[in-house]
């Protein structure tokens, strides 16, 4: 193909974008969308993926049977999402062993929010409604993305999603309508989990080179800077409900911008963590890459059996 | 109270816990996320049981009892379950043949209470069967695939079936309280059950291409009180919660 023929058919792919018109598997796409939205959806499967281990670290632990199955639910629900999104980024040519190699060799990231450690019982009911609450408003916004197969796993995934928050907000909100303990235990979760939850929407607009681009592709309806905003505008007031304290001094309503205020987060921490070196990066890393070498054998009597099973078949089919 | 029955519902449902407890471990480190899915949908299923069983003992007992004093304030030597199912996590080998080992009796044994003379037991088996189905059916597949699959997966699911086999026995074994209610037409006599169990556990494992293990003797203890060592700390770890913040609402 000349280049001004490529040139066309991206104005044309751009057009129909525009046009809110959704990208299919078959269609024709530039490179660089291609693998952008491959290394998108697969860093996104990889994080529902390895959000399983800081929840199911407390699948033995829980303290009433009705969160144990809930909490049991909720982690079934995660690795489905998975398994969704990894189906969806496989329709751009790459395959889900490729993907997990890639995850493995650290070469693909997951969101940095899961190499922080789950350490009380409360980190439950605010992984639900924080972590989960920042990944919906991220979600929300790749429902109208431009490539069909993600925007419908977007779909699907953010009605679980819901559900899963306000069961996390319903964890917290039973804490701190217990004792004293419990509420300080809630409190707690809070001061550890909030600014790492602002971080989960990644770097300041001014930091993230790859954001015009995002736009054009509707990849991004909004900036980083803008969902962050939106997360803390929605989340404060019920924090309030809490009784709980947002551990930022510089937090206020600002009556002109009609939104709330709030303090720096600390990019030293954000990038420590992205790369590599936060609480729980190693140990999250090692145990998916332990369960996936320990699961060779497993992978592997399933292919042969699946074999021979289809041999055995054809013979009789002569 | 009658606590017989509250002894024999025990029976049934300390081990539907604590297998739940015990593929709750494997969330996230399994072999691929399809058998993660799988195994953490049975250990729901499980726990789902559990809870049925453990309102209706908390109204047999009455006063502040609930499902979850139930669950989590008895000591180690007041829990009912089989050896079998407190049996550690070794290998995905282990897990499945634990799994299958269980779930032929469970779905037997279900069969029998749906026609349980006592009417909660019997609505809550009917419920269970539909679940339990379904873990036969997925660790009946595995054992299957594991033991026509790869030399090694074949020596690795052998060494799980041997390893479990002498647990099997004490599935048919019957406390004083299960005879009481054997006799009242309340509860099954698993007894009756056994035969067909060994045929039926033994034709999977044949299509498996797998042994039957010769053993020549069984353990038992578990039904009695009497655990492993391995019971103490799935409790530690399990009550841990309840324990350190008594009397409170989760």
């Amino acid at each position: 193909m000349s280049e001004q023929e490529v040139k066309n058919l991206e104005q044309m792919f751009q057009a129909r974008i525009d046009n809110d018109e959704k990208i299919e598997p078959k269609d024709w796409m530039p490179e660089k969308y291609r693998k952008t939205h491959i290394r998108q959806i697969s860093q996104h499967a990889h994080s529902e993926v390895v959000g399983m281990l800081p929840e199911g670290n407390w699948i033995t632990r829980a303290p009433s049977l009705r969160r144990k199955v809930a909490l049991l639910a909720k982690i079934q629900d995660e690795g489905g999402h998975g398994l969704y999104l990894y189906s969806a980024a496989e329709t751009l040519g790459i395959s889900r062993d490729e993907l997990i190699a890639q995850l493995h060799s650290g070469e693909a990231k997951y969101s940095s929010i899961f190499n922080y450690p789950a350490v009380t019982w409360a980190d439950m009911g605010t992984i639900g409604w924080l972590v989960d609450g920042a990944a919906i408003m991220n979600q929300v916004a790749l429902m109208g993305t431009s490539y069909g197969p993600y925007s419908r796993a977007m779909v699907r995934i953010c009605k679980e999603e819901s559900f899963h928050q306000r069961q996390g907000y319903e964890i917290l909100l039973t804490l701190c309508n217990g004792t004293p303990e419990q509420k300080a235990m809630a409190q707690d979760s809070i001061n550890r989990w909030w600014w790492p939850s602002l971080m989960m929407f990644g770097p300041r607009d001014a930091d993230s080179p790859n954001t015009e681009q995002s736009v054009k592709w509707k990849l991004k309806r909004k900036t980083n800077d803008e969902l962050r905003q939106a997360f803390v505008d929605q989340t404060v007031p019920q924090a309030n409900i809490l009784g709980l304290t947002i551990p930022d001094p510089k937090l206020k309503w600002n009556e002109e911008r009609k939104h709330y205020d709030f303090g720096e987060i600390d990019w030293e921490e954000f990038w420590q963590v992205v790369k590599g070196h936060g609480p729980c990066n190693k140990q999250r890393l090692s145990d998916r890459i332990n369960a996936h070498e320990k699961g060779q054998w497993v992978r592997d009597a399933a292919m042969a059996y699946a074999e021979k099973q289809a041999n055995k078949e054809e013979k009789q089919a002569i | 109270m009658n606590n017989n029955l509250i002894q024999y519902i025990l029976g049934i449902a300390d081990n539907s816990l604590i297998l739940g407890q015990r593929l709750g471990e494997l969330c996230g480190h399994g072999p691929s996320i399809e058998t993660d899915i799988a195994l953490t949908n049975i250990s729901l299923d499980l726990l789902g049981q559990t809870r049925s069983y453990f309102q209706y003992v908390a109204q047999l007992q009455g006063g502040d009892a609930n499902e979850d004093t139930v669950a989590f304030l008895r000591l180690e030597r007041e829990y009912k379950n089989v050896l079998l199912v407190e049996q550690p996590n070794t290998d995905f080998g282990y897990s499945i043949a634990r799994q299958f080992l269980y779930d032929v009796y469970h779905l037997a044994l279900l069969e029998e209470l749906q026609d349980s003379k006592d009417e909660q037991l019997a609505a809550i088996a009917t419920k269970s069967i539909k679940e339990v189905l379904y873990h036969v059916r997925f660790s009946s597949d595995w054992i299957r695939r594991l033991g026509d699959g790869t030399e090694e997966s074949h020596n690795r699911i052998q060494t799980a079936i041997n390893d479990l086999w002498i647990f099997t026995d004490e599935l048919f074994h019957q406390t004083d309280a299960d005879k009481v209610m054997v006799a009242e037409g309340i509860g099954v006599d698993v007894a009756m059950l056994k035969e067909n169990y060994y045929k039926k556990v033994t034709a999977i494992l044949e299509e498996a291409t797998l042994q039957i293990p010769e053993v020549e003797y069984f353990q038992k203890g578990g039904k009695q009180g009497i655990h492993s060592e391995h019971m103490g700390y799935i409790l530690t770890e399990m009550q841990y919660m309840q324990r350190t913040y008594p009397n409170m609402t989760w």
